[in-house]
């Protein structure tokens, strides 16, 4: 079994500690894109001790209400303190507030309004043109974000000036606060609609599988004059029975029975796969 | 009468940095090249040019990834466009997240005249005054419009830039142009009254200043091209001991140049304040200069407004 796969949950009851300490957060989309940001980082050239380096890859958190997924990403890769995020997420006067902030080590851009991400992204990725540098930008958005017309604005820059060095992936968990993407806004055929747009567009049917998400982005690094979106196909609120799949749990702050059926839940699913 | 628009002036100053080897230099536009007199530039240098189509929150998002990257992005877009329609990313993704992004608003104020409120910028200075950590800046000739984006050019912090779209009449001489970042202007002193302007307004109040001080009414009047950082101390030195302060700006009448100098003096120096400004409604069909004139914002208007608030 891939370690990152297990580590997945050792994560999960972080991102709950620094819910539950915080009082509040975005738990059903932390769940679902905890294995797309793990992967990511596993792979991108970024390092605590050269954040400034110019080559170093860029990622913009453009669903930035899954920071308390990207605050445990951060901290495994040494960039933050965990015991310090847990401790201090959303108190007063605090830096580790519930949307992405660039003055932490780590932390590209400022986000939290949707649909802002790619765009800058963009950007990011034409600098990288501009100046021949070889570094990549990813962007992690969500499927309800895509109901922003922002979004398609920066597709369409993407693929009119063929950024093969960007590559964005949809957590495509099909839930949002108000119920499914299909009754909400239906984002329709994802594959069809990046395409149309000059993407190069891959499929995950598990965006819980590492190494899917591996091989995925390995095609995209591959792929040559065309920006990729990578449509991970996820189960918000992964990790315990209790939240998985229900809207309700977008931003529902567990209490302490709930607390502990889902940390038990976690503690399973962990084991189950380290027996694999 | 000077033919040179400010925003000429702007590409001009843009082509010299890129001519001197700035590679970092890049300007994005929204379809508004020829509009923003930007064409030459992205002729000269087209790998320094990125054109992003009619989409302006795409423009001020890209400039700021661009900007993340090390580059000097100048967004160019009309200013009734690029200070309402991303307004959003020119909070987050420029003044929050602190990208060297030079937000240029041009044809603005009522620059496009018949074309209407949806292209009349006449609440840029009041929402982008609003946003922590953005400047705002209203040239008042071609002379300035240089200094200022050579100053631009060498600072590091997002700024929004407000250019009309016609050539103005000069306020400096060539060779002879004061100015200090951040630090009004001084155009005149005297004992009775202050004018105090920004953008386009500022030929009319320097205009207003001699025709009072012709009639024996001793008049000041102060350029206040950077409406925000507002030089609070420039301004209040000004003030001292004066009868009445006059502002006249090319903004509804809230949030703006006259409301900002308002509470300066109010809080500092409590003295009468008239503000002149467009009216809290759709403006006139006309042209700049028609319009201008219909509301008394003239070196007429404003010594007339002057007279009868003194007598």
């Amino acid at each position: 079994m891939n370690s990152l796969a297990v580590k997945a949950y050792d994560l999960r009851q972080d991102v709950l500690d620094i819910i539950v300490s915080g009082g509040g957060g975005h738990i059903g989309g932390d769940m679902s894109s905890m294995e797309i940001m793990l992967t990511l980082y596993s792979r991108m050239n970024v390092s605590p001790d050269r954040a400034d380096d110019p080559n170093r890859d860029r990622f913009v958190l453009s669903k930035g209400h899954c920071v308390e997924t990207l605050y445990a990403v951060l901290a495994d890769k040494g960039f933050l303190d965990i015991e310090e995020v847990k401790a201090r997420f959303s108190r007063f006067g605090s830096e580790y507030i519930g949307h992405p902030h660039n003055t932490l080590p780590g932390i590209e851009m400022n986000s939290g309004s949707l649909g802002h991400g790619l765009s800058v992204c963009v950007g990011m990725a034409l600098a990288g043109k501009m100046d021949r540098k070889r570094y990549r930008v990813y962007t992690l958005m969500g499927d309800g974000e895509l109901a922003e017309g922002s979004v398609w604005e920066g597709a369409m820059a993407a693929g009119h000036y063929r950024l093969d060095n960007l590559c964005a992936v949809v957590d495509r968990n099909h839930l949002q606060i108000s119920g499914t993407t299909e009754q909400v806004m239906s984002p329709g055929d994802l594959h069809a609609r990046f395409a149309a747009f000059d993407w190069h567009v891959i499929d995950v049917a598990d965006g819980h599988d590492i190494d899917r998400l591996n091989a995925a982005f390995d095609e995209a690094e591959r792929t040559r004059g065309q920006p990729t979106v990578i449509i991970a196909n996820t189960v918000k609120g992964k990790g315990s029975a209790l939240m998985e799949n229900k809207a309700g749990w977008h931003h529902h702050l567990p209490d302490a029975a709930e607390c502990e059926i889902i940390r038990k839940d976690l503690k399973e699913r962990k084991e189950a796969l380290m027996r694999e | 009468m000077n033919k040179v628009p400010n925003r000429a002036v702007m590409c001009e100053v843009l082509k010299e940095a890129a001519a001197a080897g700035d590679r970092d230099v890049v300007v994005l536009c929204s379809d508004s090249r020829g509009s923003a007199s930007l064409s030459s530039f992205a002729d000269a240098y087209p790998e320094q040019f990125v054109e992003v189509g009619i989409a302006e929150q795409n423009l001020v998002g890209i400039a700021a990834g661009l900007a993340s990257c090390g580059k000097k992005a100048f967004a160019v877009s009309p200013a009734s466009f690029i200070s309402t329609r991303s307004y959003e990313q020119c909070k987050v993704d420029c003044a929050y997240s602190g990208t060297n992004v030079k937000l240029i608003g041009i044809s603005g104020g009522v620059s496009y005249g018949a074309l209407g409120m949806s292209h009349h910028s006449a609440q840029d200075i009041a929402a982008m005054s609003a946003i922590p950590g953005m400047r705002v800046y209203l040239p008042s000739d071609r002379h300035q419009t240089r200094k200022l984006f050579e100053a631009l050019l060498r600072d590091t912090q997002t700024a929004y830039v407000r250019l009309g779209r016609n050539p103005v009449e000069d306020v400096y001489e060539e060779g002879r142009v004061p100015f200090v970042m951040d630090r009004a202007t001084v155009l005149g002193e005297g004992s009775d009254v202050l004018l105090v302007a920004c953008g386009e307004m500022v030929k009319p109040i320097q205009e207003a200043a001699g025709l009072l001080n012709d009639r024996g009414i001793s008049t000041g009047a102060l350029d206040m091209y950077c409406v925000k950082p507002l030089d609070k101390e420039g301004l209040l030195k000004a003030a001292a001991g004066k009868k009445l302060i006059v502002t006249a700006e090319e903004h509804a009448p809230f949030g703006g140049l006259g409301s900002m100098v308002a509470q300066v003096i109010a809080a500092h120096d409590p003295r009468r304040v008239i503000n002149l400004a467009l009216p809290d409604a759709p403006v006139i069909t006309g042209t700049s200069r028609e319009v201008f004139a219909f509301y008394g914002l003239t070196g007429e208007g404003i010594a007339e407004t002057v007279r009868k608030a003194l007598s």
